[in-house]
């Protein structure tokens, strides 16, 4: 139960887990950002859930090709800034009213107005961290070893190819079914990633 | 051919569709291509001109070391800061750094929100010039305090003393501000390296290389579940860097307006200190980019436009910040104060009328040579006009800094300020951190966003191929070797 709940946690980041027999998945390539868009919603259509394009930038109008909602980047966001802000209240209020009262010409100990800066400044602060710290987290990085780095052609993701992965860890994959559909889609190669582990994915390069 | 494409290409962007916009990239690049051009320079060996200014750049910061660790020895005397001027150059050093760093943020924030496609090209370098003029500001402020072995005392760290630094000072808001905007530059410039890192990578020959930028890449893919976040985490950085970019160089104007001084004691400070930053943060972009868009050939990237735009983003703030020069003196008279209005005919007429004039000169005069478009387009005249620009904003800050203290309410305790050579070697050193840091950063790290580039290109869109054909989407379909033959043809 708790397994199941930690693998679809981790397939919403792009983490899959490999079958028995090592198979890790398809990997189609596609010759431009069309013809990816269109392989999406058909895979999507097939009724896949865990799959995935890769592209060296993003694709307009991918989110809802895959059926992705919204990303959940903006409520960690939200809430690192509403700590940063309740932390820089605190912290002045406390340290100067509290800890250790200073009369600076019968100034207020405590006062919202000059506390204003560094409550601004505090909240972007933790908003900011937060805002990168949740879409590590949420996207699963760092992440040092992807079965995917097995393919030779993949190296070109960062640079100019297009590619849409489907997971063996899908309910509907089928080596035969899945290939075809990816290949109706058009796609210009497919190949098979076996997950052979971290060790020989350098020893082999 | 070429031409035919390139129209057709750019017509489902223009949306309204009154005009077609000039491409953003010129000599048309493809994908490949803008990889290849920009991972290439951190490829291969750096050109020999990259190594006589890296030998210029560290051997000024060699200076800089040097004065430094004369300062700690000797203590703040060896700097011409006297008993009026308590702020003599290194405040002035350190609003003047603080403010370059403010148009990388402007370009890769504010530029971004507004959708200026044009930021691309530069925004890279402009957010690494942002980081790297963040810590020569952050120097200053900190061999400033004399007893620079307590600077920690500025964090509210607890201690033996059970003492708090004073949150109502607007020192202590500088501290804050400025080094929250450090680490925001940071991450936000970090979030945008990490798929170029991954180019990098993937293009790696040898296992040192691949280990190195692969540690940095954290294993990025490309993958749209992570397009997905990542952009959305993008867009809430840039939204947060906006207000803080604003804010910071208003907070630094409060360490002036929040003081009883004429002269500095006005409201008008903190937009006339954010405009002035822009400014003198848009001619430093410009300098260096002319520089290293010449030696690294990447003139296609970096087009005549980008930097038609830069001057005239330079003339708007030149004149945003003649203007507050105008206005202060109006509000001077108006205000019927007499020591207010004496600090600004001192300004004027006094033993700093030069400076004054040097400032006014070159932040109000020059920038409206950009009216004429021969002149915008010109490299030699906006190379010239991008470093008057830089001496008239050092000079803005000196006589904000300097003429406003060296005759305050008691005359018995005017002075003139004269500045030690220590004072100089330290500001010239500093200008050797700034361009040791920027250089390496050429070296190593891909100079121009790459993911950023090729989502701007026509062929990024995934409706470009639709009307490939005959204009009906789907009739053909859509060959891979369509578009590139406009690449090769150029």
């Amino acid at each position: 139960m708790l397994k199941k709940i930690l693998q679809d946690a981790k397939a919403t980041m792009g983490i899959y887990e490999g079958r028995d027999d090592r198979i890790y998945g398809l990997l189609a390539e596609f010759s431009d950002p069309g013809m990816l868009l269109h392989a999406a919603q058909e895979v999507r259509k097939a009724g896949y859930k865990h799959f995935d394009t890769h592209s060296p930038f993003p694709i307009h109008g991918m989110d809802r090709a895959m059926g992705l909602g919204n990303s959940k980047v903006g409520y960690i966001t939200l809430i690192g800034g509403a700590t940063g802000l309740a932390l820089a209240t605190w912290l002045q209020w406390w340290t100067s009213a509290v800890d250790y009262p200073i009369n600076i010409s019968g100034k207020p100990f405590f006062a919202f107005e000059p506390s204003i800066p560094i409550m601004f400044e505090l909240t972007v602060l933790f908003s900011a961290l937060a805002a990168v710290a949740g879409m590590f987290a949420l996207n699963g990085l760092p992440r040092p070893y992807n079965p995917l780095f097995y393919s030779r052609r993949f190296a070109h993701v960062t640079d100019d190819a297009f590619f849409l992965h489907i997971a063996a860890s899908d309910k509907q994959f089928d080596l035969k079914q899945s290939e075809a559909l990816l290949r109706k889609a058009g796609a210009l190669d497919v190949e098979v990633i076996e997950d052979r582990g971290y060790s020989e994915l350098h020893a082999e390069t | 051919m070429s031409t035919v494409h390139e129209s057709a290409s750019l017509t489902p962007h223009g949306g309204d569709g009154h005009h077609e916009d000039p491409p953003l990239v010129t000599g048309n690049l493809g994908f490949h291509e803008i990889t290849q051009l920009v991972s290439y320079h951190t490829e291969k060996r750096p050109p020999s001109t990259w190594y006589m200014a890296f030998a210029v750049s560290s051997t000024l910061l060699f200076v800089l070391l040097v004065m430094i660790a004369y300062l700690f020895w000797n203590g703040v005397g060896v700097w011409g800061n006297n008993n009026p001027v308590g702020w003599g150059w290194p405040i002035v050093n350190f609003v003047f750094w603080v403010g370059i760093g403010h148009a990388g943020t402007l370009i890769s924030a504010i530029l971004y929100l507004f959708r200026q496609k044009w930021r691309t090209a530069i925004n890279r370098s402009a957010e690494a010039m942002t980081i790297f003029a963040v810590i020569c500001a952050l120097l200053f402020p900190t061999i400033h305090v004399g007893r620079v072995w307590v600077i920690y005392w500025t964090l509210p760290i607890p201690n033996q003393m059970e003492m708090w630094p004073q949150f109502k000072s607007p020192l202590l808001w500088d501290v804050f501000a400025v080094s929250v905007y450090f680490t925001v530059s940071l991450i936000f410039w970090y979030v945008g390296l990490v798929p170029d890192l991954a180019t990098l990578r993937d293009r790696a020959r040898t296992a040192l290389r691949r280990r190195l930028t692969g540690f940095f890449a954290l294993g990025w893919t490309g993958a749209n579940r992570h397009w997905r976040n990542y952009e959305k985490a993008y867009l809430l950085l840039a939204a947060l860097a906006t207000p803080l970019v604003l804010s910071v160089h208003s907070v630094v104007s409060f360490d002036f307006a929040v003081s009883i001084v004429p002269g500095w004691h006005t409201t008008i400070f903190p937009p006339y200190f954010v405009a002035g930053a822009i400014f003198s943060g848009f001619a430093m972009v410009m300098t260096l980019l002319i520089i290293a868009r010449k030696i690294y050939g990447i003139e296609n990237i970096i087009t005549m436009d980008h930097l038609e735009k830069m001057a005239i983003i330079i003339l708007v703030t030149g004149t945003m910040v003649g203007f507050a020069y105008i206005t202060e003196f109006f509000i001077a008279w108006y205000s019927q104060v007499e020591y207010e209005q004496y600090a600004f005919l001192n300004r004027s007429t006094g033993p700093y009328a030069w400076a004054y004039w040097t400032m006014m000169s070159c932040n109000l005069l020059f920038p409206q040579f950009f009216w004429i478009k021969r002149l915008r387009r010109s490299i030699p005249f906006l190379f010239v006009t991008s470093i008057i620009v830089n001496i008239g904003m050092w000079f803005e800050r000196f006589v904000i800094t300097v003429t406003s203290l060296h005759r305050d309410f008691l005359p018995s305790s005017w002075d003139y300020f004269n500045p030690t050579l220590v004072d100089v070697l330290t500001l010239i050193g500093s200008f050797g951190l700034f361009m040791t840091l920027f250089l390496i950063f050429l070296r190593f790290l891909p100079m121009v966003a790459m993911a950023e580039i090729k989502m701007v290109l026509p062929e990024a869109d995934p409706h470009y191929y639709d009307d490939h054909g005959d204009g009906h989407a789907g009739h053909a379909a859509p060959s891979p070797t369509g578009q590139t033959e406009g690449a090769e043809g150029a």
